[in-house]
């Protein structure tokens, strides 16, 4: 079977794409050279670190969060203190355990509507980029006129139609996503489907699912994990800022971004600190963690290097 | 070329759909009637295509005014913050991205790396307050909003100051992003054949970098920053929101708080024209900078 020059070709594949799963063997010394190069980028060690700890916290929020979050414990607009380590907002409620609760809604915002699009956009775009022709055509134009628009100003008019609350920010945001994933689904759909194996499957008669989602998809993979990493820090600083503009996540319910509206007014920007440095920061960091890990993982999965 | 074209054909069109089916019910009945928001949806679009045919884009339903004139009013704000802003993200983006390609894995590589990172991660609402904050609260070096001072002399420097500020804000996430493409850019451009010919010719390096290299880096950043207009209108709402900057990012808002759908689809048909135009330009600062590229 394995005649010289068929090896020499397999050889130089694996150069390009080192994901091919032929053995199991090469599978796993290939995630294990992914381990190894991942952790070199001492950042995205860091970030990665700093997400999962963000993740605990969302989980943990009703033991950990020292309040309930839309409860009036205390005087309004209080200063820290033992008792409420951040303050208390305007109404009375407790700064720490908003902040706490909020965590949950910028990360399932995050994930589910990363998850949301980026299966959309990748099942579009094999099918764009193996189909090819008047098809490809048709979606490529659709994904050109998505991405011509000025993103935030359509999901604003969206979303006011549509009314602001958490499923329509996720449905919202992943409309407006899937095109570039697609793209970036295509255009290296279309790389792969000229190589050799490919070819040596459809002559083996292999039905175009399997050819399509077994031996094109796993090769196409590592672009998409980096797009969907940075993809979910964008989609938490797109919630926190349509929240900001209080045309996301609406109160009482805390979210980073409509903890931040109160500091449009410029007694609270002034005199309350309390309660807008602490969202901000939280957004900035977590924002941060996750771009560092889509770094790292650029970097990991960067076989030219 | 024929994209352009194509794209052009559909201004507002997958907007405009969800924009008419809402119309207002607070509005009453009668206005309703005499605005014709009763008529069906899909007549209520032909009819705005066909005023559009004819330059008109309809009245606003809370002023009365024009939608041209409206709009006309607050473009030129938007435009003039946005530019600024462009101009100023590229002047840090394009030194500091070919200094961190030259000095590639020095200390000053990685400070300006993970700087730019910062810069594309702070939420730029909550740049903005920060500095509105510190600059403009505690040491009252610029002013908190607006465009002039009202009732002021007014004049280039009250301008200026005014602009500082949100041009920053806006500004600094352009270069966040940008200084990673120059850099990548440059990295690709220097491992090329014809650089180490220049510098072995003894070609002094600045000349090497900035008038070889730096050419042909361009080429791909000029791409990247065209495909960065959609993103700086939609940041400007945010920015003009916090500065009170009277352009059309803070008429978006007033809009949508009063469903005032004909300047909205004014508005929309102006972003696509907007990026539009930036996309031809883009095309043609491409042809300019690459003579290998000619349209024919």
């Amino acid at each position: 079977m394995a005649l010289s020059p068929y090896e020499l070709d397999e050889g130089s594949m694996s150069a390009v794409i080192p994901a091919e799963s032929v053995k199991p063997e090469t599978e796993d010394a290939f995630l294990k050279q992914l381990f190894t190069r991942f952790i070199r980028h001492k950042l995205a060690v860091a970030g990665l670190v700093i997400t999962v700890l963000l993740i605990l916290v969302a989980l943990l929020a009703p033991w950990i969060a020292p309040n309930d979050p839309k409860e009036v414990t205390g005087v309004f607009s209080a200063p820290p203190s033992a008792e409420h380590w951040l303050g208390t907002d305007q109404v009375g409620r407790d700064v720490l355990s908003r902040l706490i609760y909020a965590t949950q809604i910028s990360l399932i915002v995050g994930f589910v509507t990363v998850a949301l699009y980026v299966t959309v956009g990748t099942l579009i775009g094999i099918v764009s980029a193996y189909f090819g022709g008047w098809l490809d055509m048709l979606i490529m134009r659709i994904t050109d006129m998505f991405m011509a628009f000025p993103f935030l100003m359509v999901i604003l008019v969206v979303i006011s139609i549509l009314g602001s609350n958490m499923t329509t920010i996720i449905l919202v945001l992943a409309l407006f996503s899937w095109p570039s994933v697609a793209r970036l689904v295509r255009g290296s759909v279309l790389s792969i489907k000229q190589l050799d194996y490919i070819n040596a499957g459809v002559a083996l008669g292999l039905s175009t699912p399997r050819i399509l989602f077994r031996h094109i998809f796993p090769n196409a993979v590592g672009p998409i994990i980096v797009n969907a990493t940075f993809g979910i820090a964008s989609a938490i600083m797109s919630e926190a800022g349509l929240s900001f503009l209080g045309m996301g996540v609406q109160p009482p319910t805390a979210s980073w971004g409509n903890m931040l509206t109160d500091a449009q007014s410029l007694t609270v920007l002034t005199d309350q600190p309390w309660l807008w440095v602490p969202p901000g920061a939280m957004i900035l960091l977590t924002v941060l963690a996750i771009n560092f890990v889509g770094d790292g993982l650029r970097d990991a999965l960067d076989t030219r290097q | 070329m024929l994209n352009y074209f194509i794209i052009k054909l559909a201004p507002g069109n997958p907007v405009d759909m969800f924009i008419d089916p809402n119309t207002p019910k607070e509005v009453l009945e009668l206005r309703k009637e005499i605005l014709g928001l009763n008529d069906p949806v899909i007549l209520q679009y032909f009819k705005w295509l066909l005023n559009l045919l004819q330059g008109q884009l309809g009245y606003s339903f809370s002023s009365y005014a024009p939608v041209t004139k409206i709009i006309g009013e607050r473009i030129g704000p938007t435009l003039l913050l946005a530019s600024a802003a462009l101009i100023f993200g590229m002047l840090i983006a394009i030194p500091v991205g070919i200094l961190s390609a030259v000095k590639q894995n020095t200390k000053f590589d990685y400070i300006m790396t993970g700087l730019s990172f910062i810069g594309t991660s702070i939420p730029q609402f909550f740049l903005g307050l920060g500095l509105i904050y510190v600059f403009a609260v505690q040491l009252k070096w610029f002013p908190t909003g607006g465009m002039i001072t009202l009732g002021g002399a007014g004049g280039f420097w009250d301008r200026l100051t005014h602009m500082i500020l949100p041009v920053f804000v806006l500004g600094i996430v352009i270069a966040g992003k940008k200084v990673r493409y120059v850099r990548a850019s440059m990295l690709d451009v220097m491992n090329m054949d014809y650089l180490r010919t220049a510098n072995s010719k003894g070609l002094h390096p600045f000349i090497v970098t900035n008038k070889h290299a730096l050419r042909n880096a361009l080429l791909p950043i000029i791409t990247v920053v065209g495909m960065e207009i959609p993103l700086l209108l939609g940041g400007s709402i945010l920015i003009e929101q916090i500065f009170q900057w009277p352009g059309i990012g803070q008429l978006t808002i007033q809009s949508i708080l009063s469903r005032d759908y004909p300047i909205l689809m004014g508005l929309n048909l102006v972003a696509a024209l907007i990026v539009l135009t930036t996309n031809l330009l883009t095309d043609l600062l491409y042809a300019a900078a690459d003579p290998r590229i000619k349209y024919t």
